[in-house]
């Protein structure tokens, strides 16, 4: 009886541990996440002090900060930091829930349908800003429930199925971009291409708003869902038996990742890599303890912060935020698939 | 040597649809042909006329486009015997944005304009390409479809950011790569296909001799090498005229993706799986669906054309999809 009840203290000692461990670098990040975007603010072709900053954010005229930190900054770095929350936070419930860290939504085509659809406004309809925003919402809930649709054989699911159905879905929508682009009007073709690698370039405040409360409302239900989502990950069998209603929870999930990503998605365009890579970094940061659901968020509105800031300032040409987050994805995505197969989990 | 059921009929069927799309691929474009044109154009070398050079420059497309579809359909078929992977294709594998990467880099960094270079770097782009993804599909314990395929799905999605990297600040790049970027034989002359054929032949020719080899492969690497087959040998070779074929095909007329994986499947369907029959016919089965591809984007994009290579896409993707819906579970 002795011998029992130490080993139940030393497992709880541990799993406080653990839980302390998670909480502690989710608080690091938080902090990151927050300094970051004092710097989005301060930072530009003219630098603020943070007492200049805040005052034109509490609405005071302060000479010169008032327009550029209340008109171009502060829209950017609001845009960066829920753009990011939404694809960490989707792209991690994607790859929890397919079991596999590649499976995400730019390397199945859901990203790739709302892409498709934003150039096809552009190009041909010469559509306004909302109309493009709405087509980009609604082709990547489109595409999602075609791959999903798709997946199944008779009553099985197989996630695997899943993974081919979204690249030959991603193909069609790449040839569609590539055909758009091609007989497009040269005049065109900045606003398409920024639909192509994402950029934070010339948002504004009345573009934010679908996003934030899509943010507001679906991040939150995804991480309450998330407890759900750890038992999914034993298998479905396991989960059902531990009183998890499996479809109901893939349901509720699946769609609040894709309109998150969607929505993101038709804000920025498709952030390359920031999806996949929060999910494992978050994981690595908190460690076991407790889900990653809301770190990876953080983590994504850090990558998207820092990629715009190392876009904006570290070269001679800016560049959009889309292209850094590629290069800082690509190594990081050779390596993660070396790793796996390493171990047999790819 | 048992030659399959039917194997006289599905040739005759074969070159009979060969002849078929020659003549449609002729008469066929933006703008029909006359008989009296088509006739002048072929056959009467003095004549002059507008209709004429449009039908001549026709014939050189088509043979472009047949090279093309052979080299795409050899290099399918010899990709998936080397894998051993029923899903391999240069376009899903990733190896054509590797030879895009280099063009690209090519164009903005070394001001390359003539074919030879173009060839060079794409076929050391798609070699590079192709040595990675199947290093990473071959790490792990054995390869299964799923992992080569999204090993070339991450890849592709990897090198196309790179490309962007280049593309954006130069703009003039743009103009030239956004061309060369949609797969097309609308640029098949005559000179184009004199650089493809010795490529082509050398290619092919590799694969040929190389297929009895394939097919011990194809029983499991123990089984082949009881039977003395080199199984690394036997896969180098033949993955390097894989990658020969499509590299060229690439650097020619732009990246081309899923004529390869039609073209195998459906020989095999019709034929089985002996690799001595399988790679001759799909270069016949390429060149039918790349030229079928051509024709349909021609009609369809009228006044214009569609690029054959956004043709092959929407032939493409559905029968990936019904692929991967006949797949057991148990092998994804």
């Amino acid at each position: 009886m002795n011998q029992y009840s130490k080993t139940v203290t030393v497992i709880k000692k541990v799993r406080s541990m653990r839980k302390r461990r998670g909480y502690l670098a989710a608080g690091i990040l938080a902090a990151l996440v927050l300094a970051l975007c004092c710097a989005m603010l301060m930072l530009g072709s003219t630098i603020y002090p943070v007492k200049d900053v805040i005052r034109a954010l509490l609405g005071e005229q302060v000479q010169g900060a008032s327009f550029a930190v209340g008109t171009i900054r502060l829209p950017r770095m609001l845009a960066g930091l829920l753009a990011g929350l939404a694809f960490g936070i989707g792209g991690a419930v994607f790859q929890t829930m397919l079991r596999n860290p590649l499976a995400n939504p730019n390397v199945i085509g859901i990203t790739a349908g709302s892409s498709a659809a934003a150039v096809f406004c552009i190009v041909i309809l010469h559509a306004g800003r909302s109309v493009v925003t709405l087509a980009a919402i609604a082709a990547g809930l489109a595409a999602a429930l075609f791959i999903y649709l798709l997946s199944f054989r008779g009553k099985s699911f197989s996630i695997g199925r899943m993974i081919i159905v979204g690249i030959a879905i991603q193909a069609v929508c790449h040839s569609v971009i590539l055909y758009m682009m091609l007989i497009a009007r040269v005049s065109d073709i900045p606003a398409a291409l920024r639909w192509l690698e994402g950029s934070l370039n010339g948002v504004q405040m009345a573009d934010l708003r679908l996003l934030s409360i899509a943010v507001l409302v679906l991040a939150p239900a995804a991480i309450f869902m998330s407890r759900h989502l750890a038992m999914l990950e034993l298998g479905d069998q396991a989960a059902a038996s531990l009183g998890v209603h499996i479809d109901r929870t893939r349901i509720v999930l699946i769609v609040s990742a894709v309109i998150l990503v969607a929505v993101a998605t038709s804000v920025t365009g498709p952030i390359a890599a920031v999806a996949f890579l929060s999910g494992p970094i978050a994981k690595r940061l908190v460690g076991g303890g407790m889900s990653a659901i809301l770190p990876a968020g953080l983590v994504g509105a850090s990558l998207v912060l820092t990629a715009d800031l190392i876009g904006q300032f570290a070269f001679p040409v800016r560049y959009p935020v889309g292209i850094i987050t590629g290069i800082i994805g690509a190594p990081y995505l050779i390596y993660l698939l070396i790793r796996l197969n390493r171990r047999g989990e790819l | 040597m048992t030659r399959p059921k039917h194997f006289t009929k599905i040739l005759t069927l074969g070159i009979l649809l060969i002849v078929l799309c020659a003549a449609a691929s002729i008469v066929f474009g933006s703008r029909p042909s006359t008989m009296q044109e088509v006739l002048d154009g072929l056959f009467r070398p003095e004549a002059d006329s507008y209709g004429a050079h449009v039908v001549r420059q026709r014939v050189s497309r088509t043979v472009f486009g047949f090279f093309c579809g052979a080299a795409l359909g050899v290099s399918g078929a010899l990709m998936q015997s080397v894998t051993r992977n029923p899903l391999a294709d240069p376009g899903i594998l990733g190896v054509n944005t590797g030879a895009a990467l280099f063009v690209v880099s090519g164009i903005a960094f070394l001001n390359i304009s003539t074919a030879g270079e173009y060839i060079g770097l794409a076929l050391l782009g798609s070699s590079i390409t192709a040595i990675v993804v199947f290093g990473i599909s071959f790490l792990g314990r054995g390869s299964t479809p799923i992992k080569l395929v999204l090993a070339g799905a991450a890849t592709g999605v990897a090198l196309s950011s790179l490309v962007t990297a280049i593309l954006l600040p130069r703009s003039y790049v743009m103009e030239t790569f956004r061309f060369w970027q949609v797969g097309s034989v609308g640029a098949g002359d005559w000179q184009a296909v004199a650089i493809f054929l010795p490529f082509l032949l050398v290619g092919i020719g590799t694969a040929v001799a190389m297929a009895p080899a394939l097919n011990a492969l194809a029983l499991g690497d123990e089984a082949a090498q009881g039977l003395g087959a080199r199984t690394g040998l036997i896969r180098l070779v033949s993955a390097a005229a894989g990658v020969l074929l499509c590299g060229v095909t690439t650097a020619l007329a732009g990246p081309i993706g899923f004529v390869g994986l039609l073209a195998t499947h459906v020989v095999r369907l019709l034929l089985g799986p002996d690799i001595r029959y399988l790679i001759p016919m799909s270069a016949l089965a390429g060149a039918v669906v790349l030229t079928v591809s051509d024709v349909c984007g021609r009609l369809i994009g009228r006044p214009g054309e569609l690029e054959v290579g956004i043709i092959t896409a929407f032939i493409g993707a559905p029968l990936l999809i019904a692929l991967a819906k006949n797949m057991k579970v148990r092998s994804l």
